[in-house]
Order: C-alpha cells, then structure tokens, then sequence
C-alpha cells in the first residue's frame, strides 16, 4: 500500500497516554492542571480528533467533560438563557426554548457541519476553535452572550466582545481552563434577531458570509434603541461590527436607517480574495445584501415591519 | 501505550474489552470486532460513511474517541439484522429500489435513516433529505436513496 495512503487513511496515529473521563468540574481542572498544559479538554471531538491526526495538536491527555453531571443542560433562570459546557448543536437547534427565545442562534446551530456533527459538537468547541466561520459563535455575539470559565484560580466571567484574539486563539486555554457554560438574555417583546448564511450547498459546507443580528425598538416601536451586527467570515475572527452599531442607535426605523447602515457594514468588513469563498468585491457586495435583509427581519420580529 | 478497560454494548450484546486509550470508535469496530460495515473515508468527518448510532443517534465513528462509548450502546449496520438473519425494513428497501450503486455509503445512508424513522414515522422528502445531508454518496445516487426511505417509512406504517 502507497505510504501517502496508509498515512492519510489507515494508521490509526493518535498519540494519547491518557483519556480522561472526570464526573466533576473541579476534578477536571485538577486534572489539567496535573499535565501543566499537556492535557486538553475534549467536548465532542470534531475539531481536536483531525488535529491530532494531523499532529497540529501533541498532548499527552484529553479531559472529556461531557460526562459531568449539568454540563449538557440548556435552562432559563430570570430571562438569562444558560448552555452548559457539553451541550450540542444539535440539542441548541432542537431546544424549544431556544428556538422561541433566541431563534438566530438555533438556526446557526442547524448549520453546523453534518447531523452526525451536531449531535456531539459543541457551541462552547465552536468558539474555542475560535474559526472565522463559527456558525454558533457568531450569533452568540450578536446576542451579548458571555462564558463562565472554571479553572483552578477559580471562576470568571468573560464576555464574548473581549474573547476573540485571533483566527484559533481566544481568552480561554482550553489546557487550563473550562468553558463551564454560556449565558446571554433570551429576546424580549421588543427585540428581534435574525441570522443569514450564504454558502454552496445546504449541508457540510463552510460559509461564504455569516451574517447574524439582534435590534432593541423603543416602546412605540419608531426607534431602534440599539442592534448588534455580528459578522464572519470577513475577519481573522468573529467580529462586531461596531461602526455600524453605533450608526443603528437611536435612529428612526425606516428604510434610510437601513441604507446607512448597509454602506457603513460593507465598508468595514475586508474580507480577502478567496478561491473558496469568493473575491473580496463580491462579500461586500453580499454583506450589504445581508445587513438589509437581516436588519428588516430583525425589526419585523421586534414589530417594526418596514415595506 | 496506555490500556484501558471498555464497557458498552454492541449490537445488543453488553462486552469489555482491554483498549489503547487513544483508539478511536471506527477502528474499535473493524479492527477488534471485524465489523467492517463500518466504512472508512475521509477520516475527518465529511463523508459519514463511518456513521453508527450511539444510544440511538447518529454519529461519525472515526471522529469519536472509544472512550466516548463507555456505559452506552452501540449499533452499526451489522447491527440491524434480525436474530433470524431477515434484513431491516430499510436494507429491504434499498435492494429493492436499487438503492446501492458502488454501496460504500449504503451502511451509513442506512443507519442515518434508521434514526429518522426512529423519531418520525412518516418524514417529507425535505426531512429525509435533512437527515442524509451528512453522508456523501461518491456515485451521486441519491435520487434511488431517497426514495428507498420513502418506501421504508410506508412498510413501516404498513405493518404498525
């Protein structure tokens, strides 16, 4: 057999000494903290299992904290929607809850990989991998959502506006640290949200463009008192686009509103030529195409249809 | 290498076997149990021709670390044969409608299938086509695919 062959397919090459299964958060920090970053913790796998094949990735343990008690528990406690560490895409796209109260992120979470993906993937893996493209992490941006991290200087809190460095890196070391769950305020009466995907096909694609948006309307439903504009993959990393927030606040909804910040969104995001994912003039021309679209469905939700 | 103790149940049948630690679940299958229904591919999760039920829900073996496994069930294609060696309503459907060109998706085509009917009795063809949207068939047969679903569920609902 072609050694290429036997490489690529066959050689069964992950190097691990360790697979570790802890039942409590506190026993999986002291297990990290053991291999002084040479162990790493595994949700479901999907992104760590090639890295490690392709030797992108040399430990000597994996910490699986799926199987501590909580951690794949999605609940609502006084309006804030909590996702723990271990839940899946495919859990978040099927939550009832979810889908009533932050439907933009359950819809990025159908967008995930493949059924197979989702059913073990994770949202808190999605914005670890920290990939420009992150079908969950975007939406989770729009939503202001923050990360509960538990390590063994103990807990804090860290909100996703100041968690991506850059494409791979964030503010949580996975070989120290747990992503013990995700939080954010599910939509209110007058607020909407929306998240668009442009790509080839519908299943196992990477996308050209993730749009996902939130806007807040006053209580007359004439002015949009704030909105978030989450974007990828036209950045090193999700990004906010702020500029265009800003724009957003305080203004009148109406159709000039939208044209604004359609302009302000598409000068701001530099995506680059991309065989895969089109050229730069094409991605800016669709981020337009985007922010109008997700902004009126975003207001439509919130009860502000515009014509 | 580091060996570890494994439990879990495999077509039915509760076993323990003495692993490496780093052994994934696809490898588990066809090179300790010679289950070689289970394909191999693409190895990095975009085919799912190594899907298998975990616990009822479809997931990509070579991606899934053995371990994973531990105190849950497992089923591969081997795995819907009857006792009395009568094939499943699905496998009977996809002979029937020549469902299977070269074959190397059909176990994971199958087994991705089995889980939607498992779930719901009587899917659109938008839903079957949601369901079988993670295996990829290199001979482009879907149309046959799909429709050897179809016929399943309505056996299905026939014998119910």
């Amino acid at each position: 057999m072609p050694l290429a062959f036997r490489d690529l397919h066959w050689s069964n090459d992950i190097k691990i000494k360790e697979y570790l299964q802890p039942k409590r958060a506190a026993e999986a920090v002291e297990m990290l903290e053991k291999y002084k970053g040479n162990a790493k913790v595994i949700a479901g796998g999907t992104d760590i299992i090639p890295e490690l094949r392709s030797r992108k990735l040399e430990i000597d343990a994996l910490v699986d904290i799926t199987g501590i008690p909580g951690m794949n528990e999605i609940h609502e406690t006084d309006g804030t929607i909590s996702l723990g560490g271990a839940v899946t895409h495919a859990q978040v796209a099927s939550s009832r809850l979810i889908r009533q109260k932050a439907g933009l992120l359950a819809d990025g979470a159908g967008w995930v990989g493949s059924p197979q993906i989702r059913n073990v993937a994770t949202p808190a893996g999605n914005l670890v991998s920290a990939q420009p493209a992150a079908d969950t992490s975007i939406p989770l941006l729009a939503l202001d959502a923050r990360v509960v991290v538990t390590s063994a200087d103990g807990e804090r809190v860290v909100p996703l506006t100041e968690f991506f460095f850059d494409k791979g890196v964030t503010a949580v070391d996975p070989t120290k640290e747990i992503i013990t769950r995700i939080e954010f305020q599910g939509l209110g009466d007058n607020e909407g949200g929306c998240y668009l995907r442009l790509s080839k096909r519908r299943a196992l694609t990477l996308p050209i463009l993730v749009c996902a948006v939130k806007v807040r309307v006053s209580q007359d439903r004439k002015t949009i008192e704030s909105a978030a504009l989450a974007l990828g993959p036209v950045a090193p990393t999700p990004f906010r686009e702020i500029h265009t927030e800003a724009i957003l606040r305080g203004t009148p909804v109406d159709r000039e509103t939208i044209e604004k910040a359609m302009a302000s969104a598409s000068a701001q995001c530099s995506p680059r030529d991309s065989l895969l994912r089109g050229s730069c003039e094409y991605r800016q021309e669709m981020t337009k195409v985007f922010v109008k679209r997700g902004l009126k469905a975003a207001l439509e939700q919130a009860g502000c249809p515009i014509e | 290498m580091s060996m570890a103790k494994l439990s879990f149940k495999l077509n039915g049948k509760s076993l323990t076997v003495t692993i490496p630690v780093e052994t994934l679940l696809v490898d588990l299958l066809r090179e300790e149990f010679g289950l070689t229904g289970t394909k191999v591919g693409c190895r990095e999760g975009e085919c799912g021709v190594c899907t298998v039920l975990l616990d009822g829900t479809p997931v990509n073996s070579c991606l899934l670390p053995a371990f994973k496994v531990q105190g849950k069930e497992v089923v591969t294609i081997e795995g819907l044969e009857k006792d009395d060696g009568a094939l499943d309503v699905l496998q009977q459907a996809f002979m029937a409608e020549g469902a299977a060109q070269c074959g190397f998706c059909t176990p994971g085509m199958i087994l991705n299938a089995k889980a939607l009917l498992d779930r719901n009795s009587n899917p659109t063809e938008d839903e079957i086509r949601h369901a079988l949207s993670g295996v990829l068939c290199r001979c482009t047969g879907y149309r046959k695919i799909i429709e050897a679903v179809k016929t399943a569920a309505r056996v299905k609902q026939d014998q119910n």
